[in-house]
């Protein structure tokens, strides 16, 4: 429909020249639309947008624009038709409601075409972010992947040296044991060598002994000269069987003699030894004993063994310095006593470490144990407390001091003014109402009184009249009188 | 410290004799035995003439000249006694007395036999088999039994004699592969053996020839080097080829502790005495000398001192040759101080150090390190004092107080070679290749004042 473009019409400049030509080429409509979107209307578009309609096909533009408009479910721009062949009038109403109808229309598009493209805007940099995420993880994961394999390289390297060096131990070691074995028949085929030429050897020997022995020399003798007797005179004595026998004596007894000084020496080291354990064994109680009486709740069987060692020892003693030190049975129980005693301070030191260092873990745990530093720490509360607390009665107090002493403002003074009065009004009010309530009382009074005051005068016969006119000198006089009587009459 | 004249002799044979009374050496020119009669550092000479070079001698109170084929026997007290022993035709490898000094054993060439000469009865008695080893004889030290190693059949044996009359009290065999060593131990109830270095294997018999206890610390390794015993009979010391000594316990006869020998001491509990030599020129005169380690007297010439040096110190060691007999590995010296308190030993894969175990604490107690290989050291009888010689011209004395080195006075260089203690401990023999020359040691309240009167000396 572009021949639309060429043709204008004068009427239609009052026609807005808003653009719904959807028809028209779309990539110039597209672009139109894009420009136009959310800005005014400027005038280059203004001349293209009267391009639709010109003066001369109004009718046709018209008819087209209903056509569409009809078609997008509008209502039509005619009125309606009376005849058939008439020509249809527009519809101006018709016309500007379709007019309002596509600038909402417009308008909502526009907004959604907004929305739309924040979205997208949107939706864009999120994709960008999501793909700086995916290609960042992708590298981590490939250098990750690199490492393992770097790693498993390294391994596997490691292993391979790992199982050359146990072969190599292997080889060592059977090479050791190769040798070994070569040195032991080595040695044993030396010995048989060093035997036979010792067998030869020897019988060389006693052959050369033989022969020397033979030799019935004047030479195998000894000559000695200027011989000089033993001073007692004495000669030297045969080698009998009593010599022997004598001699063997005197072997063992040197033996006996060497293992009882050894045996002597050992008995000295042991009673010294023994003396120690002894000493220990005493210390090690004392210093056992006075610790566990504080705790009297924590019996355990500790304190009950301590007691009964201590028992046990005193038997011990007296046992012991009335037999020898050499007794199995004495000698095991004061090694088994020693080892108790030893497991009873070992455990007891255990104990004071851990509680030593729980106090320092944990502070306030043990009730009678408080570190230094969470007294300090609760003491430096304390006192902050007791700070602010100070400085809030001070504070308490200099407020009160200026209320009563220095003025507060118009404002507050009025209003406290306002209060008292009212107070005041109340009261007064109240004492008003009180006053009226005791005049009404004299009122009722008096009135009663006058009345009886008047009976009386009547019984008197006294003229009323007399009083009327002159109530006020007779009120005044009646009640003088009336008092006078009360009083008389009373 | 008083040193006295140099006297020449032959070889490296002084010995004092045992009631400390005489010291006896060999002059070479005349063949002579000079007798050295101390008595208050005065000695005499009592020479007697031996026509025939003598080989090898002992000490009693007579004396021996020893030949090859016969010895000649010479008396001290009684100077016109002589008497003359002729082994014939079998020469004499070695000879020795018995303890009782009435009785002297020669051993004949090729360990034929043991002969037993008596001198009072002129009786004759024959050991047979006898073991050629190191040390195939002992004495009990209060000489009344001898051990004897003997080899029957290519199995070790060892006889024990009394040596008042020569019976065989008991006789046993011995389960070693090749014995090389007896020794008793000093209160004469139980003897020691052990194998030879191809084994380590000790075993202790009882004066009764039961066995008590056999130790063996590791096998396919060279053995047992040296052994001693403490005096009190208390400890064996056993040194081997390994570069450790093990002690055993005469309780259980099992090692209580093993001492190693590392190259380097990095403990710094352990005082390290490093000699060194003393520039002559340090002329500040009022050297600064720790507590412990004193310098030597104010003589000019090659003076040395001992340093303690700071841990950790790392010794010289030798690398030894290992493909020939002998090697310079193990611990090669032993010696016990006589109160057993200390223990002074010398692996001599570090030559220049000999080290000084605590045996009350059982550890390293001092090392003193030597500029040249330490050739002796004795301990001096009497209290734990330690003499060192390496061979040059330097006596070395360490004591749990501190140590010293003294310069041995003399025309010329006196290479000290050998050394032996007198039975007091107040004095000693120096022995160089032919001279000899005695030391005497003041007490010890005036030690300090005798390294200062070096200079002085008869």
């Amino acid at each position: 429909m572009g021949d639309w473009m060429t043709v204008t019409d004068r009427e239609s400049k009052t026609i807005s020249q808003y653009t719904s030509e959807i028809k028209m080429s779309p990539s110039s409509l597209y672009s139109q639309q894009v420009l136009c979107s959310s800005i005014p209307l400027s005038k280059n578009v203004h001349s293209f947008f009267s391009a639709f309609c010109t003066e001369d096909n109004i009718e046709q533009s018209i008819s087209y624009l209903d056509q569409e408009l009809t078609t997008f479910g509008f209502p039509s721009l005619y009125e309606e038709s009376k005849g058939k062949e008439t020509k249809r009038e527009l519809n101006i109403v018709a016309v500007l409601n379709c007019m309002n109808e596509l600038l909402v229309l417009q308008r909502k598009n526009l907004l959604a075409q907004e929305n739309v493209e924040t979205q997208n805007l949107k939706l864009g940099s999120d994709m960008d972010h999501l793909q700086s995420c995916y290609s960042k993880l992708k590298e981590q994961l490939e250098t990750s992947r690199r490492e393992m394999i770097g790693l498993q390289e390294r391994d596997r390297q490691l292993q391979c040296k790992n199982r050359n060096l146990h072969q190599l131990l292997k080889n060592e070691k059977d090479e050791v044991q190769k040798l070994q074995n070569i040195i032991a028949s080595r040695a044993t085929q030396y010995n048989h060598d060093m035997k036979r030429k010792e067998r030869e050897y020897n019988k060389l020997k006693e052959r050369l002994h033989q022969l020397v022995m033979n030799k019935k020399d004047k030479k195998i003798a000894m000559d000695i000269l200027n011989y000089v007797g033993r001073a007692d005179g004495k000669r030297g004595s045969w080698r009998t069987g009593k010599t022997e026998a004598r001699n063997e004596d005197e072997m063992y007894k040197i033996l006996l003699n060497d293992y009882e000084y050894r045996q002597k020496q050992i008995l000295m080291e042991n009673a010294e030894l023994k003396k120690v354990l002894q000493q220990m064994k005493k210390e090690m109680i004392s210093l056992l004993s006075p610790q566990k009486k504080k705790p009297r709740e924590r019996v355990d069987d500790s304190t009950g063994t301590v007691i009964s060692d201590v028992e046990e020892d005193a038997g011990e003693l007296s046992r012991e310095s009335m037999w020898d030190l050499s007794c199995e049975t004495v000698r095991e129980q004061l090694t088994n006593s020693i080892r108790k005693q030893w497991r009873i301070l070992k455990s007891h030191v255990e104990k004071l470490d851990n509680q030593v260092s729980k106090v320092h873990l944990e502070g306030f745990n043990d009730e009678d144990v408080i570190s230094r530093q969470d007294h300090e720490q609760e003491t430096e509360k304390l006192e902050l407390e007791i700070q602010q607390c100070k400085e809030m009665i001070k504070t308490q107090q200099q407020l009160l001091q200026q209320q009563l002493a220095t003025a507060c403002d118009d404002d507050t003074t009025s209003l406290l003014r306002d209060c008292y009065l009212l107070e005041e009004k109340e009261r007064l009010k109240e004492e008003w109402s009180l006053f009226k309530e005791q005049k009404k009382n004299f009122e009722r009074e008096r009135r009663s009184f006058t009345e009886a005051a008047i009976l009386l005068l009547k019984i008197l016969g006294v003229e009323i009249s007399f009083g009327i006119h002159h109530s006020s000198t007779v009120s005044r006089c009646g009640v003088r009188r009336q008092c006078n009587q009360d009083c008389v009459a009373v | 410290m008083n040193f006295s004249e140099v006297f020449k002799l032959s070889s490296l044979l002084c010995k004092f004799s045992p009631d400390g009374k005489y010291l006896v050496s060999e002059r070479c020119l005349n063949h002579r035995a000079v007798t050295f009669k101390l008595q208050n550092i005065q000695c005499m000479y009592l020479d007697y003439t031996c026509p025939q070079k003598g080989d090898n001698w002992h000490w009693k109170f007579a004396l021996v000249c020893f030949f090859l084929l016969s010895i000649q026997v010479w008396s001290l007290e009684q100077p016109e006694w002589h008497c003359k022993i002729d082994e014939g035709s079998a020469g004499l490898v070695a000879s020795c007395w018995s303890p009782d000094g009435r009785h002297i054993l020669n051993t004949t060439e090729f360990h034929l036999r043991i002969t037993v000469w008596s001198l009072c009865t002129k009786s004759v008695s024959y050991i047979k088999y006898p073991k050629a080893c190191l040390q195939g004889i002992t004495f009990t030290r209060d000489g009344r039994y001898m051990a004897l190693a003997e080899r029957r059949d290519c199995k070790d044996y060892v006889s024990i004699f009394v040596c008042s009359d020569w019976q065989l009290l008991r006789h046993f065999d011995t389960d070693t592969q090749d014995l090389t060593g007896i020794e008793w131990a000093p209160n004469g109830c139980v003897l020691a053996v052990w194998d030879s270095c191809l084994e380590y294997k000790i075993l202790l018999y009882s004066l009764d020839g039961r066995l008590l206890s056999a130790y063996s610390a590791y096998e396919w390794s060279l053995g047992i080097k040296s052994v001693a015993w403490s005096p009190s009979s208390q400890f064996l010391a056993v040194g081997s080829y390994d570069g450790k000594v093990r002690i055993l316990n005469h309780v259980t006869w099992k090692m209580i502790t093993e001492f190693g020998h590392p190259a380097t001491i990095n403990n710094p509990k352990i005082v390290v005495y490093k000699e060194a030599e003393k520039s002559p020129q340090l002329g500040l005169g009022c050297l600064s000398f720790p507590p412990l380690g004193a310098g030597a007297g104010p003589l000019p010439s090659s003076e040395s001192k001992y340093e303690i040096a700071s841990v950790p110190v790392s010794l010289q060691t030798l690398k030894p040759v290992t493909d020939r007999a002998n090697p310079k590995i193990g611990i090669g010296m032993l010696a016990f101080s006589p109160d057993s308190y200390f223990l002074a030993t010398r692996n001599d894969n570090i030559p220049n150090a000999v080290w000084v175990w605590d045996i009350q604490k059982l550890r390293l107690f001092a090392v003193l390190e030597q500029l040249s290989p330490v050739r002796t050291f004795q301990w001096d009888p009497q209290q734990p004092r330690l003499a060192i010689c390496t061979g040059g011209s330097r006596l070395y004395l360490w004591s749990p107080a501190g140590c010293m080195s003294v310069q041995v006075p003399g025309e010329g260089d006196f290479a000290v070679l050998s050394l032996c203690w007198h039975l007091s401990g107040d004095s000693m023999a120096l022995l160089s290749k032919d001279h000899v020359c005695l030391c005497f040691l003041e007490t010890e309240a005036s030690v300090s004042t005798a390294c200062r009167q070096l200079g002085g000396h008869t």
